[in-house]
């Protein structure tokens, strides 16, 4: 087939999926209407386990086995990457030399290293009362890591950054939430049943298992995000192939 | 019509994506073009979950009731969607790099040969 009978293709195929999409949209009710039934049960159910952050109870405990899938989607994407982006045979690792970096970078990039860093581990820690929670604070705390790499070169990276140890943290965090699901099972309820105390509404220790199941996710998401750009910069700056120089 | 235009948004994401996704000379704009498509769910989620006058659904400094709340469900699922979404694109661009060393080239259109 050519290049344009492709096109022609491509544009009836367009043509018709536009059409039922614009079709289906004209059925969904107005935007902005008054009418949300799953989401007042979801704020219903929320208030009455404490939490005060509703997207965290309904992530954490009214759909704790979904969440259960996606970080386990998280954990084998980032196995295939890691598997993907091996070294091979025909290649080699040469050492990155150290660039030279503007003051004004190295110094703004530092200082704003460990308030990233705490920013990060507060939005995980604080994830059932305020906006956040464990993904968003995982990802926030793993590119505090990597404001080093931007102020000094890829060798301070690597010393704070011992890949096996967030290998494990990795690892330890995908386990940590089958076994808080598990715990409910000898706890005498369901698995990933909330049964904790539920705690004061709107403090810390407030929304029984939501704030654990919330650890969880954001070390397994820190780790992961750390092992994955590591595996992408160790292709950038360390290994070349056999015709590269 | 002011009421289905947010859908309509959202429409027009996907089909662009998809446009891109099929005329890509390059494999990374082809993953680069699938995120336009996921990120065209993210705007039909969230168009599905507003709600007039509603603000976020966190009550650490509203109390209950006092104010109308958008659509929680949906926003959780928005933020599922963005996990998988840049989890599956870590994931391609890896097999991307794995592509141009065994083959040399990005461009799908001269992947056609089978290489053992």
């Amino acid at each position: 087939m050519t290049r344009g009978q492709r096109l022609w293709l491509l544009a009836v195929g367009l043509a018709g999926v536009a059409v039922l999409l614009v079709t289906a949209y004209t059925g969904l009710p107005d935007f902005g209407a008054a009418s949300h039934p799953y989401g007042d049960r979801a704020v219903h159910a929320s208030l009455a386990r404490h939490t005060a952050n509703v997207i965290s109870s309904i992530n954490f405990d009214q759909r704790g086995y979904d969440t259960l899938g996606e970080e386990s989607i998280l954990f084998g994407a980032v196995l295939g990457t890691v598997v993907l982006l091996r070294q091979t045979r025909d290649e080699r690792q040469v050492e990155p030399a150290p660039a030279l970096v503007l003051p004004a970078v190295r110094r703004y990039a530092l200082y704003l290293l460990p308030v990233t860093l705490v920013v990060g581990l507060y939005v995980v820690a604080h994830g059932q009362l305020s906006p956040g929670g464990g993904f968003q604070g995982g990802v926030v705390t793993a590119t505090a890591l990597h404001l080093l790499y931007i102020a000094v070169d890829y060798h301070a990276l690597e010393r704070i950054r011992p890949m096996g140890l967030y290998e494990i943290g990795d690892a330890a965090g995908e386990g940590a939430y089958l076994v808080l699901g598990a715990a409910g099972l000898l706890g005498g309820t369901s698995f990933l049943a909330n049964f904790l105390p539920l705690g004061t509404f709107n403090t810390l220790s407030s929304g029984g298992t939501v704030p654990l199941l919330n650890a969880a996710i954001g070390m397994e998401v820190a780790c992961a995000v750390v092992v994955l750009l590591a595996r992408f910069l160790d292709q950038a700056v360390e290994i070349e192939g056999r015709g590269e120089k | 019509m002011m009421s289905v235009l947010p859908y309509l948004v959202a429409a027009w994401i996907f089909l662009v994506g998809c446009y891109g996704l099929a005329t890509s000379r390059n494999l990374i704009h082809a993953v680069g073009c699938l995120a336009v498509c996921q990120s065209s769910t993210y705007v039909l989620l969230m168009a599905v979950g507003y709600r007039n006058g509603g603000t976020a659904p966190v009550f650490s400094d509203i109390a209950p009731g006092s104010r109308p709340v958008v659509d929680p469900v949906v926003q959780a699922l928005t933020l599922t969607d963005v996990v998988v979404g840049a989890t599956v694109t870590a994931l391609l661009l890896a097999l991307v790099i794995q592509v141009n060393k065994r083959h040399g080239t990005v461009d799908p259109d001269e992947l056609s040969e089978l290489r053992g």
